[in-house]
């Protein structure tokens, strides 16, 4: 936190100072490990073990919050009959299929409900994906790929929960609720497993537990900070449920101090989720709509929510309404189903990544990439490369002369020879945009906390913003579909796109921001802001861009541009930006009251309930319904806000419990199990079950995988490595390798090896390293240092190689240099499709990379020595080798696999 | 809807009012300031050059400030810019900010930088199939080529329906990268007109 988000640490210092205790978990030594209590490293891809560990010890010894948790959590509901954990099937969950890698999840559900699994298990036959061209590659069968479809789009409180026949035991004693399955499934992580499974000695381990629960109960709050060290691998979301399943225990969620704490890392990425510039997503986190699920209108809201759920989910047609009033105003009718139809439909995984292979394919013909370095910063750079080179055009916005705008001339596949400038049919269209300064807007920052920039100057020369060429480039597509009476062309005729100029004849962002707000489109309030998503409609009386948003032009004024001084107001700071929904600063915190209403302390007091005034009050904006009595029950069967009871504080929940145990929602795995990383040199030592049996593989010549644990060849690559940013980069360096002050502070590529790696393979301090993976080597200058430390793991030494990857080939930036990502391959986690990209395998070697056409026998001569073939490392279910497939797929796999043995 | 420029004022001035005042005599030698004068650690305004007490801070002379935000990670720093002539001189970290209190890391303090680097590419660039070299390109007839490319291969690969009669309406001809770095109001556009063309391949960081 300290390197990639320096300045939030301050608040870190700060805790410290007033005694809080400060632990850092990471493989690496950082400026955040120099001023914490305790370091603690840890091999990268272990984190399952660690955090389970940690709950079996909450369990174990009596640490959790015994009224928290029976009062704000699922701990007490029972389960089916028909579960059965990974214990009792080596590795995986009731449901597994492994002819397709994927759960039918209704074994999870609480029992007596009768819901349908949110990865719409058991659907109808599954369509054929017509437009992929040669297809097969991936290996996926259909069914799983149409799951792929599925996922977060529900911000994982599942769908369609009647919970009319739900039952619970309040003494958590029967062998089948949450609370015992809890137990059993994690009385196998023992600070003996930490040790041979993370690297972490028993008494450090220990610290680490004494400080978590001495700090957490009714005076004290614990809170976890991550980031995408949690999130780039084939279990990343299970990480964040092991997190979350202590932080519930320990009754420090929604809470001041507690929380789990994304640290994201772009000024907006919280607000391009938000309002995303996903595939899966519409704005708000409502699902795009999928081809067999979401027919009509009415299909589509069944599948968000039912009406005899708890919670604010149950008002989706509201929300959808609004937003298709937004787009498509009074073409919008109660008639059509407000154009619901002119939305497309998903079919599948339509994610980056897929979409790079199709591009492979040549089924895609034009690429946007706007502010984002892909040729560098996403997973396996040189398919990113090789599949820019097959598109027809390619239009690259950004601020400088970035790799992937100038891939046909000096990608590193030009100097192997794998790309001829003069055979790239790309046409490459460079647009140079606007900077932060020279355009109006609002980033939404890591605490989903909205602020407005004013505009200080004009773009230079051609330099726009994305807001005004997408206004152009809307304008211009409309122009050339004018008048056309093609079907298909009337989304696009019938859009609003009407906004208002400056005097430099520029859209106006204020008016897109009042879109997003929302407002009355009828009555004595036509044409005024909306102030809540609780005022939206159904029935096509109100519009809004993106329900969680509304609020932020409330009272018509810009929410998001308040800039009284922190000094002048209180430690909240409510009234500097604003955060959604309803400038709320801490989500569900209605549980930082007791269930009678009370704070829990007076030291943790945060919102509570007033009781002479009717009404829940305190330092934040109460996230409950703000006059319901903590002691109200609601009537069997009423659904919606009015079916919370007083005492249900997560309100987003079906059920408006905390899920200690996930009944819906994921797609792999109602609790975290551990599984080794896609590439790891051990083996999982709790059952067969090598990795994520529902992780995506993509089995493809272009992305062949080294050998993991006992397989054969394992041994060429030996060594684990994890990549990191450094303070004085960005991400790709498309912001940071081009400013000649950064780049100064960090000019050059290296990679971090311990003392004890460095003897072992010859290494010299300052001198050249090439790393070798399956799909590419590279170098890096080498840095020998104790910041990395060898880590006894299963009876012997594992060593790790760091590797900070903002940086790439090309021509243009002040600084250049080979770029990690290069080496890793892709394979993605089953609910967010999001890539393993920060731990894999590898082999390091004293000297430089071979350069042109050898670099390429080197990389096939370690593949040979470890018999490499494309089946390496993709048996989704270890021990199967047809699983996650489909037998086909795998036949004509191995078909390929035979031709280039050949 | 800009700040007025904040007056200049601070520790610092008085210091540099007396130094512009000073001669060179045996009077000014730094020790002898230091000894005689109000700064006898020698910390403020005797170790002052003739050449510093001449300088002035470009936030002093800004014609104004805006207030905006750092483009960099998510923690969202508030930040000054101070504009002179039109151009950005200097952007500052802002003390109003309940949550970074006027503190900005090396990227944020190097965003000037990011807004006048001699590096940065502010004109349109064009490369033909099969090209070796950029080509210059005028911004609005590349907007118009664009628009162009976009709706002839929507038209191309367009999907009605799949096979068995149901509803599609979308191409996967064409794909969009990016977002994180860009407004919530960029996104909002973006979003919606993809959507409205029927392109549903749009992505950004958040997904990498």
């Amino acid at each position: 936190m300290a390197e990639c988000h320096p300045v939030g640490f301050q608040w870190v210092m700060e805790a410290k100072q007033r005694g809080a205790t400060v632990i850092h978990v990471d493989p690496r030594y950082t400026r955040t490990s120099a001023v914490a209590d305790l370091h603690v490293p840890l091999r990268a891809g272990s984190d399952i073990v660690f955090l389970g560990a940690i709950v079996n010890h909450i369990l174990s010894t009596g640490a959790w919050f015994e009224e928290y948790v029976k009062a704000y959590t699922n701990a007490a509901v029972i389960l089916r009959e028909d579960f059965q954990d990974v214990d009792d099937l080596d590795g995986v969950f009731s449901g597994y299929d492994p002819e397709t890698g994927t759960y039918d999840t209704s074994s999870w559900n609480y029992d007596g409900v009768g819901a349908q699994s949110s990865a719409g298990a058991g659907e109808e036959e599954t369509l054929e994906n017509s437009d992929r061209g040669a297809g097969g590659d991936s290996g996926e069968s259909e069914q799983s790929e149409k799951q792929r479809g599925a996922g977060h789009e529900l911000g994982g409180h599942g769908a369609d929960m009647g919970l009319s026949g739900m039952h619970r035991d309040e003494t958590l004693q029967h062998p089948r609720c949450v609370f015992q399955v809890l137990k059993r499934h994690y009385a196998r992580y023992t600070p003996e497993l930490v040790e041979q499974v993370c690297g972490v000695p028993p008494e450090q381990f220990a610290k680490v537990c004494e400080a978590v629960t001495a700090n957490s109960g009714r005076e004290r709050t614990t809170a976890w900070v991550y980031s995408v060290g949690w999130t780039h691998h084939t279990v990343g979301i299970q990480y964040i449920r092991g997190a979350a399943i202590i932080q519930l225990l320990l009754g420090n969620m929604g809470r001041p101090g507690g929380g789990i704490m994304a640290l994201r890392g772009h000024a907006s990425i919280q607000g391009s989720t938000d309002i995303p510039t996903l595939f899966n997503l519409l704005p708000g986190y409502l699902p795009m709509p999928t081809v067999d699920a979401h027919g009509t209108l009415p299909d589509y809201l069944a599948t968000i929510s039912s009406p005899d759920q708890k919670g604010f989910w149950t008002a989706a047609d509201a929300y959808t309404v609004s937003l298709l009033k937004a787009w498509w105003g009074d073409a919008a009718t109660a008639e059509n189903d407000f154009c619901f139809d002119h939305l497309p439909r998903l079919t599948g995984d339509h994610g980056t990544y897929r979409t790079v292979m199709d591009m492979l394919e040549d089924t895609i013909e034009g690429y946007f990439v706007l502010g984002q370095n892909p040729a560098v910063g996403s997973a396996h750079g040189k398919m990113q490369r090789l599949a820019l080179a097959h598109l027809d055009w390619l239009v690259v916005r950004d601020l400088n002369l970035i790799e992937t705008a100038t891939f046909w001339k000096d990608s590193p596949e030009i100097e192997t020879g794998e790309l001829r400038t003069e055979d790239i049919g790309t046409e490459v269209f460079f647009l140079p945009a606007a900077t932060h300064v020279e355009k109006e807007g609002t980033f939404t920052q890591t605490h989903r906390m909205l602020q407005w920039r004013h505009k200080a100057v004009e773009p230079p020369g051609d330099c726009r913003s994305e807001l005004q060429f997408f206004f152009e480039l809307g304008r211009k597509i409309r122009e050339r579909l004018a008048g056309s009476t093609l079907p298909r062309d009337r989304p696009v005729l019938d859009l609003t796109w009407d906004y208002p100029l400056d005097e430099h004849g520029e859209v106006s962002a204020d008016a897109v921001l009042r879109e997003i707000n929302g407002y009355h489109l009828t009555g004595e309030r036509a044409g005024r802001p909306l102030s809540s998503y609780t005022e939206m409609t159904a029935d096509g009386a109100t519009s809004g861009g993106c329900w969680i948003y509304t609020g932020v032009y409330a009272d018509g004024v810009n929410q998001a541009d308040r800039r009284k001084p922190g000094r002048d107001q209180h430690w909240v700071a409510p009234e500097w930006g604003w955060a959604w929904p309803a400038n709320r600063r801490t989500l569900y915190n209605r549980a930082s009251a007791d269930p009678q209403g009370r704070p829990w302390s007076e030291r943790k007091a945060y919102v509570w309930w007033d009781e002479e005034a009717g009404r829940w009050t305190g330092h934040d904006v109460p996230d409950f319904v703000a006059d319901k009595a903590p002691s109200y029950r609601p009537e069997p069967g009423v659904g919606g806000p009015d079916g919370l009871a007083g005492d249900d504080p997560f309100v987003m929940q079906a059920d408006g419990k905390g899920w200690l145990f996930a009944p819906t929602g994921l797609l792999d795995g109602p609790m975290p199990a551990h599984y080794e990383p896609q590439e790891s040199p051990v083996s999982n030592p709790l059952y067969r079950q090598q990795a994520n049996p529902t992780r995506q593989v993509f089995r493809r010549e272009d992305n062949l995988q080294n050998p993991s644990g006992d397989e054969a060849g394992s041994e060429v690559y030996p060594y684990v490595f994890t990549t990191y940013r450094l303070t004085e980069h960005h991400t790709a360096g498309g912001m940071s390798r081009w400013l000649p002050y950064l780049a100064e502070l960090q000019p050059e590529f290296f990679c971090e090896v311990s003392p004890e790696l460095a003897a072992e393979r010859g290494l010299e301090h300052l001198g050249w390293a090439t790393i070798t993976s399956a799909r590419t080597a590279i170098e890096a200058r080498v840095l020998v240092t104790d910041r990395v430390v060898p880590l006894r793991v299963g009876g012997r030494v594992i060593h790790q190689v760091g590797l900070p990857y903002h940086w790439g080939v090309g021509g243009d930036a002040l600084v250049s240099g080979d770029a990690a990502n290069d080496l890793f391959g892709v394979t993605l986690d089953a609910n967010v499709h999001i890539q393993e990209s920060k731990v894999a395998s590898c082999d390091i070697r004293p000297g430089r990379r071979p350069t042109g056409p050898a670099l390429l026998e080197h990389v096939d001569a370690h593949r040979r020595r470890a018999g490499v073939t494309i089946l390496t490392g993709n048996e989704v279910r270890s021990g199967d080798p047809t699983s996650g497939g489909g037998a086909a797929a795998v036949a004509e796999v191995r078909a390929k696999e035979h031709t280039s043995d050949e | 809807m800009a700040a007025s420029p904040t007056p200049a004022s601070g520790p610092g001035q008085d210091d540099r009012a007396r130094g512009g005042r000073l001669r060179r005599t045996l009077l000014n030698w730094p020790v002898v300031r230091q000894l005689t004068g109000s700064d006898p650690l020698g910390r403020g305004s005797a170790s002052v050059s003739e050449r510093t007490a001449g300088l002035t801070a470009r936030t002093e002379t800004a014609d104004r400030v805006v207030r905006s935000v750092c483009p960099y990670c998510a923690v969202g720093c508030g930040q000054r810019v101070y504009v002179k002539d039109e151009k950005v001189v200097q952007i500052e970290g802002d003390p109003d900010s309940p949550v970074s209190r006027g503190r900005l890391c090396p990227k944020g303090a190097a965003s000037e930088n990011l807004v006048n680097s001699p590096k940065r590419q502010t004109a349109v660039l064009y490369r033909r199939p099969g090209g070796t070299e950029w080509e210059s390109l005028d911004v609005d007839v590349a907007t118009d080529m664009i628009a162009d490319r976009v709706v002839a291969t929507r038209a191309r690969t367009w999907q009605d329906t799949d096979e068995q009669g149901r509803r599609l309406n979308r191409t996967l001809g064409l794909a969009g990268l990016g977002g994180a770095t860009l407004d919530n109001e960029e996104n909002y556009l973006i979003k919606k007109l993809f959507t409205a063309i029927g392109a549903v391949q749009i992505e950004n960081q958040a997904r990498i």
